[in-house]
This record gives structure tokens, C-alpha cells and sequence, in this order.
């Protein structure tokens, strides 16, 4: 058996406030909490106001490369990349990147946090428009990639791995 | 490294086109903090005071609070300052949204234009590239429009616009300045920026708010967020349903209207209502609003919901945004039943952008002007006969400064002299040259009518809060509010909770109770945190202005000193609040603001008592070290570290001035010359060094 945590997200009660984005950033500042950016939440709104679009997106995997035949949807009647509403980060567009190293960012539901608490995102959100939810599912529970790892992945796949090892042993040496 | 603020502010000349980075004295923060105090520093550092407010030497500041975009919930607001078109003195509109937020992760504290552009641009702050940009293509366009134009060339949907429509362009005295769900509409912001030929200012920020002590912070946030909750469980019980909760009037959200229909005026603050709450019109008024209000809104990093995306397709009105009273201002300024004549004008209003507080008024006195035969079908060609007709008309031709809306648009109090043949007397609702919320009532109240009488904002809900608008009437509510009440100042809990728990009782009545030093220091309170929460940028709604707000004066130092690293601690923030308080007054001082200006509207109690407000007055302004003309004393200044106010004070003879003779010493009738004669000088200081 295994856990599966997941945050569910009911577009109709967000207010757009992105106190999500809030904290899912400062949590993530190293050392925690020491700095607030938008940019480097793993969780983002998307809206359109005039369009009474809004639309929590949390940060799934990184793609290397762009997707292929994306689809259009039609909301009320403005049209929208699927783009739009898709959680990787992937070499297309900004979103879900550092915005120095442009490194991937991906949720890691704040497992450092005692694993019995919420991700921080449902926390913030008093007005339920995240909620979390733990289901016991077959299957083999899986080591994740820890955040470190996804990024250095990502650099491998850019670079090759020998040009990032020799990087860093020239760093470590410096 | 600078905490809480980025220790930057943008120099724009729209003139010399030029775009400069200037970094800020950090001492400044720890005698000001930010926002409204160092918006305030700024102006009396560099606009002498015969700079009129259309002059290029005018400054119009966008400053974000010291908190903004911390994850403090709520600290979210923008601080415009300028010198009001209007009152010809200092002048602060604050919009919460999204917009200050932004501007800090860009690494601004301040965006601050001088100058005139000689073709209408806009500004595109993207982190470290600022540009001005041409906005000839933008021209008499929605301000809401406007920000979408803007968004979509910049390909940057998550670029926040600020904006001026129509009447900003056309420099219409009460014009706002309009961010998508929230607006700086008071004082006449979006003229001066109409005026500087600036369009709009997009902004779009990816860069990191340092927090000094994170675990610490992070903590205090935690405690507020869980009292907003708290808070939202348990209303305040025995006031009415718009006032038991925290955040900005809950008017998208509730449909509960009695309070505000029945106690203010309707028309040109003329007419009381008091039956006008049926259950009929309860129901009316509730389907019209769950038919216009699609969803709930915030604003940045905060739960309250006090806006609300308004879609009202039958009416074929575009969506738009909308939030607290400006859903009653019209509906009542018209003498309309109908709520959705509200919900249509205000998305009218909003896309030219003027403040919906005033606009109302100038319109309601402009109609009954016409049926008392002072305005007539010459200056008013094809008046339609209906009022919310009317409405529409006038905001037409307001907003283009056409035929008699070139009047108008200069507000009631310059409109009524303008006008004559006995317009003035319909002027009475007015405070310094600007409308006032339309409320009449019976006894003098001794605390609203120092609120009213020497706020600077000019405005009452800008200095108002913390206590509710009338006593309990049954001893048990008094007890049941007093026993948890962590809000209150130290050192005067006792003294408050009394204040309540005697209010009501027969020999406790308006206006010789409460005694005159409970009366000064409850005002100095409420105003106190107003002063707090303009330097720090959090929103009022949930800390001045509700009654039991997450915010208080004992979270709020430790707050401030864990995201700055600076060491302030209760006595300390009173005093820096003390210090900005006293620094905009010395602003308007300088540019002749005196006793005589400061008083209520003569009708805004039935029952007046001359001799007891003259006391009123002149024991206030002793309790606030001010002199008899409501000037700042020198031990005043000094003891705030504002020796140089002081200073030229003196060197301007502003001590040694005679006092202006009134014949009846803060009689309601009395002149109003002072102001008025800034007039004349307009044309001289147009011409300034460009």
C-alpha cells in the first residue's frame, strides 16, 4: 500500500487572492521564510478577471522538451492554449521556473514540515478553494526525486553530465 | 540589505523623459516607516507650497507600505499622494489589489513623477527595464480597457496596470485612478495623472521582499491569519450585520442593506429614509445582486472577500469590478429603489474613472439645482425627466467637461461659486472643498465632530474605527463586548471598556458625555492606527476600520520589527505615527490650512452647541500640542524630530500670523475665504521651470 496525497483545487470558491503563492514561496526561501517571492511559488493563479477566470496551478513535472499538438479550449467564449492551464515546467514559457537559474520548480506538498501537517498553500487558504486530501492506494510507495536532484536532472539533460560534473568540481574547488 | 522594503525608489520626469534609480535613506524608514510617511516627507521636502496642483512641479507619488508584499495578509496597499485639484491641499487615496505588491517584487518602494509628458504615454516597470511608452492609441479609452490594451501588448498577463479613463485625461477634479477591483478615487488623483499626460503604469516584478527575523514573523502571520478566522466565526454581536465582521463593509457579500439605506441620506445628503427597508425591498435587492455578482474577489495575500466580479449581461454591460459601497452611492444619490440602476452606472463610472463617493454627490446637486430653477433646460438641453436618467446624462457630460459638466466637474463646492444665483446653499455637505459621506443626523456627537472637523484625509473612514457607530442598548451586550477586547491601547483598557459599558445610559448621553479627554484620546486612537496602517500598507479593513481587528497596536510593533530588523516597540510605533500624523498637517499648514477650514458641515447635526465645539477645538488642538490656530507648536515638531518644520515655520512667520477674524468664532456659517483664495494664484505657477 501506498499514500497518495493530493491537493484539490475548487476553482469556483478562489477569490484570487494568491496568499497560496504567498507562502508556498517563503517556505520555500532558503533559510525558510526569509524572503516572499511570487515568482518562485510552486503553486500559481492564473486569471483572467473580466473573464471571471481563475484558476489554481500547482507545479507538476519537468518536461524537457515542448508537447506537440496542443489542444485549444473556448471559455466564455476567449480562447486558450492548453498551455495555459498546464502544471510542467517545461522549456516553453516561464512559468514554474527560478527566476535567477531558471531551474524547474516542482510541489513537494512541504514534506519537510512534520508529515502529518497540510501543505501550506491549503493552510493559507481559509477559503477552501485548496483542500488536501490522503488516500491509501495499491502499489509500491516511491522514492521521489528530492529537489536537488530535479534540478541537477535537468541541467544533465541540457549540458550532458559530464560538462555539469566537471562544473562543479571546479565550483567545489574555488 | 534592506528588510520588508527594497530601499529604491523610481524618479520619473515625464518631461525630460528621463528614468532614474535613487536608493532611499534608511533612516527615513525608522522615523516614517514607509507609504503614507515618507509619501508625506517627500512633499514637504520638495513642493514648496505655492506649487499648484496642475503645476509639472507637482509630484504624484505611487507608494507601496513598508509591509506590502510581506506575507503580512493584507499588506497589499498603494499610497497615491499628490496635492489635490480639489481641496489645494495634500491629498492621499490608498487601492488595495494587487498593484503595490508588484511594484516591490519589480524592487520599488515608490514610483515618484514630476513633470508633464507632451503626449499622453504610459509607464512599463519590468523589474530593472522601466520605459515610457506611447499611449496616443489609448486615448479616451475604459481605464479597464486600458489595462487589458496594455496586457495584451506587453504579452505580460501578469503585468498589474493602473490607469486613468476619460475624466483622469480630462482632468475632472474628482477622477480616479483604477486597478481592476480597486481604485484611488478620493482628492483627485487621476486628474493630476490626467494632467501629467500619463495614461497608466504597468508593472511586473519577479524579484524576492527580504524578511529580517523569518521564523519570528512567520508566527505572527500565522496568528493573524487564525483570527481572521476566528473573526469570520464570531460577528460582533448587536450591531448591524455590514458592521459585525472585519475587512471592507461586506457589501458584494451580504445583501443586508437597512443600515446603510436607513441611517444616511438619500438625494443631496438631503433626504432620511428611515422606512425604506421593506422586506420587498429585501428581496428585490437580494435577487438583483446573486444575479450581478459572479464571484468574490481579494485582494493580494488576503482571505476577506470585499469586491466581486459584477456581470450583468440583460443590462449588456461588460463585466467589471467592483467592491463595498459604490453598489449604494449612486442608487441613493439618485433617489432610485433600484439596485440594478447601482450595479449599471457603476461600471459606467468605473470605466471613466471617477470616484463614486463624490460623483453621485456633484450629480444629485446639480439635479436640484435644476428643479429649484438655478440650473435650467439652457445650461441642461434635453435633462431627461427620470433621475437615474439624469445620472447617466450628467455622468456624460462630466466626464468630457461638456457645457455645464465643465462646471461640475470641478465639484460642488467650486461648481455652487461658479454657478451662483444662490448655488452655494445647496453646498452643504462639504469639508474643505470636498463631499463628504451624506450623513445628517440629530445630536452632536463630540468625537465625530473632531474626526470630521481636523482628519486630513478629509474623509471620515480614513480616521474612524475600532468602536461601534451607536451604544448597546441592553447592559448584557455591553459586558458580553467588553470581555474580549485584545485591541485596546495599554494602559487604557480600563478607561474604554468604561467608555462602552456607560454609552447608552440615560445620564450618559451626546454631547456632554463622554468627558472631553476620553472624547481626545478615543479620537487619537482610532486615528492612530488609520496613521499605522497607511505607513505600513496594510489594509485598514482588517486592522483601522472594523470593530476587533486582527491587527492591533500590540501584534502590529512586533510585526513591523521581525520583517524590518528595525527595534520598535509599542510607545515607538504611537510615536512614529504621531510623527507622520503631525508632518501632514504641517504639509497643509504651509499651504494655509487654518482653524477656520476645519469644521463639519453646519447640517450635519440638527443640534449644534457653538460654544462647547469652540472648547472642543481649542482643547483638541492643546491635547495635540497645536496652537489655537491648529499649528503644530515648535516643542510640538521639535519633540518629533521635525526641527526643520519648525524651523520654516518660523522663517515664514506662520507663528506670527494674525488670526483670521471670524465673526462668529467656528460658527458653521463662517467664511471659507482662505482656501478659496488659492484660486487666483493658478496661473502663476503653471508656468514653472519647463
Amino acid at each position: 500500500m501506498k499514500t497518495v496525497k493530493r491537493i484539490k483545487i475548487d476553482v469556483d470558491k478562489c477569490n484570487g487572492c494568491r496568499a497560496c503563492e504567498t507562502i508556498c514561496s517563503a517556505f520555500h526561501a532558503v533559510p525558510k521564510y526569509s524572503s516572499a517571492n511570487p515568482e518562485r511559488s510552486r503553486i500559481r493563479v492564473l486569471f483572467d478577471p473580466l473573464r471571471n477566470i481563475y484558476v489554481p496551478v500547482i507545479a507538476g513535472e519537468y518536461t524537457e522538451a515542448e508537447c506537440n499538438g496542443r489542444n485549444v479550449y473556448t471559455i466564455n467564449e476567449k480562447e486558450y492554449d492548453e498551455c495555459s492551464f498546464c502544471r510542467a515546467s517545461c522549456p516553453s514559457r516561464d512559468l514554474f521556473k527560478e527566476p535567477d537559474s531558471g531551474l524547474p520548480l516542482k510541489c513537494d506538498m512541504c514534506e519537510e514540515r512534520s508529515p502529518d501537517e497540510e501543505p501550506l498553500c491549503v493552510q493559507w487558504c481559509i477559503n477552501d478553494a485548496l483542500t488536501y486530501e490522503e488516500k491509501e492506494e495499491e502499489g509500491e510507495e516511491e522514492e521521489k526525486p528530492r529537489e536537488m536532484e530535479v534540478g541537477l536532472e535537468s541541467l544533465v539533460k541540457k549540458y550532458g553530465i559530464k560538462t555539469v560534473r566537471d562544473t562543479l568540481a571546479r565550483i567545489a574547488k574555488g | 540589505m534592506r528588510y520588508a522594503e527594497t530601499g529604491v525608489n523610481l524618479e520619473i520626469d515625464l518631461f525630460r523623459g528621463s528614468i532614474e534609480r535613487e536608493a532611499s535613506d534608511p533612516r527615513l524608514t525608522e522615523l516614517h516607516l514607509g507609504g503614507l510617511g515618507t509619501n508625506a516627507k517627500i512633499l514637504w521636502d520638495r513642493v514648496p507650497p505655492e506649487v499648484d496642483p496642475f503645476s509639472p512641479d507637482n509630484l504624484l507619488i505611487f507608494g507601496t507600505g513598508l509591509l506590502g508584499g510581506t506575507p503580512a495578509p493584507g499588506a497589499n496597499r498603494t499610497i497615491v499622494s499628490t496635492f489635490s485639484p480639489q481641496t489645494l491641499l495634500m491629498a492621499y487615496s490608498m487601492m488595495g489589489g494587487f498593484w503595490a505588491p508588484e511594484l516591490k517584487f519589480a524592487g520599488y518602494d515608490k514610483v515618484i513623477i514630476r513633470g508633464k509628458s507632451p503626449k499622453l504615454v504610459y509607464l512599463w516597470i519590468n523589474d530593472d527595464r522601466v520605459e515610457i511608452r506611447d499611449a496616443s492609441h489609448l486615448k479616451g479609452k475604459s481605464a479597464l480597457e486600458t489595462a487589458e490594451l496594455i496586457r495584451q501588448e506587453l504579452k505580460e498577463p501578469k503585468a498589474q496596470v493602473a490607469a486613468i479613463g476619460l475624466a483622469g485625461e480630462n482632468k475632472v477634479y474628482y477622477a480616479s485612478i483604477e486597478q481592476g477591483r480597486s481604485s484611488a478615487s478620493r482628492g483627485g488623483m487621476g486628474a493630476v495623472m490626467g494632467d501629467k499626460g500619463l495614461k497608466a503604469i504597468a508593472v511586473r516584478g519577479k524579484k524576492d521582499i527580504n524578511i529580517a527575523r523569518p521564523e519570528e514573523f512567520m508566527k505572527l502571520c500565522n496568528e493573524v491569519l487564525q483570527y481572521i478566522q476566528f473573526r469570520r466565526d464570531n460577528p460582533v454581536v448587536g450591531v448591524p450585520p455590514i458592521l459585525a465582521g472585519i475587512g471592507s463593509p461586506q457589501e458584494m457579500a451580504i445583501h443586508d442593506e437597512q443600515w446603510h439605506t436607513t441611517s444616511f441620506s438619500w438625494g443631496n445628503a438631503r433626504h432620511r429614509r428611515k422606512d425604506f427597508w421593506t422586506e420587498g425591498t429585501a428581496g428585490n435587492w437580494k435577487e438583483t445582486q446573486d444575479k450581478a455578482v459572479e464571484r468574490l474577489i481579494s485582494c493580494y495575500n488576503c482571505p476577506m472577500e470585499c469586491g466581486a466580479v459584477i456581470a450583468y449581461p440583460s443590462l449588456g454591460l461588460a463585466k467589471y469590478m467592483m467592491k463595498c459601497y459604490s453598489k449604494l452611492t449612486y442608487v441613493m444619490g439618485a433617489m432610485a429603489d433600484d439596485l440594478e440602476f447601482g450595479f449599471k452606472i457603476a461600471g459606467d463610472a468605473q470605466g471613466y474613472g471617477v470616484d463614486s463617493y463624490t460623483t453621485p454627490q456633484v450629480m444629485a446637486f446639480a439635479i436640484e439645482l435644476y428643479e429649484n430653477g438655478i440650473l435650467t433646460d439652457k445650461d441642461l438641453p434635453g435633462f431627461p425627466s427620470k433621475n437615474e436618467d439624469r445620472f447617466f446624462y450628467l455622468l456624460e457630460k462630466i466626464v468630457r467637461r461638456e457645457g455645464i459638466g465643465d462646471i461640475l466637474a470641478n465639484g460642488v463646492y467650486k461648481a455652487a461659486r461658479q454657478i451662483g444665483k444662490g448655488a452655494e446653499e445647496y453646498d452643504h455637505n462639504t469639508i474643505k472643498r470636498q463631499e463628504q459621506i451624506p450623513i445628517k443626523l440629530g445630536m452632536l456627537n463630540p468625537i465625530y465632530y473632531i474626526m470630521w472637523s481636523t482628519g486630513e484625509k478629509v474623509n471620515i473612514t480614513q480616521i474612524e474605527g475600532q468602536l461601534p457607530q451607536a451604544p448597546f442598548l441592553a447592559k448584557e451586550l455591553r459586558e458580553e463586548f467588553v470581555k474580549d477586547w485584545p485591541q485596546l491601547p495599554t494602559g487604557k483598557e480600563e478607561k474604554f471598556k468604561r467608555f462602552i459599558l456607560d454609552w447608552g445610559d440615560e445620564d450618559k448621553g451626546l454631547p456632554f458625555w463622554p468627558p472631553i479627554d476620553l472624547v481626545f484620546e478615543l479620537v487619537e486612537w482610532q486615528e492612530t492606527m488609520h496613521y499605522i496602517d497607511d505607513s505600513t500598507g496594510i489594509c485598514a479593513g482588517l486592522s483601522s476600520f472594523p470593530i476587533k481587528p486582527p491587527y492591533h497596536i500590540h501584534n502590529l510593533p512586533r510585526i513591523i520589527s521581525s520583517a524590518t530588523g528595525l527595534d520598535i516597540d509599542e510607545d515607538k510605533l504611537w510615536q512614529i505615527a504621531r510623527r507622520n500624523r503631525t508632518l501632514l498637517r504641517a504639509v497643509n499648514v504651509r499651504r494655509g490650512m487654518r482653524r477656520k477650514d476645519e469644521r463639519p458641515p453646519e447640517d450635519h447635526w440638527k443640534r449644534r452647541f457653538p460654544e462647547f465645539e469652540t472648547k472642543l477645538h481649542d482643547e483638541y488642538y492643546k491635547f495635540k500640542g497645536w496652537n489655537k490656530e491648529g499649528i503644530p507648536t515648535k516643542e510640538t515638531l521639535d519633540e518629533l524630530g521635525l526641527d526643520y518644520v519648525s524651523r520654516d515655520f518660523e522663517q515664514r512667520g506662520i507663528y506670527k500670523e494674525k488670526k483670521v477674524k471670524v465673526t462668529k468664532p467656528d460658527s458653521p456659517k463662517g467664511e471659507k475665504a482662505q482656501v478659496a483664495k488659492k484660486d487666483s494664484k493658478k496661473g502663476k505657477s503653471q508656468s514653472s521651470k519647463q
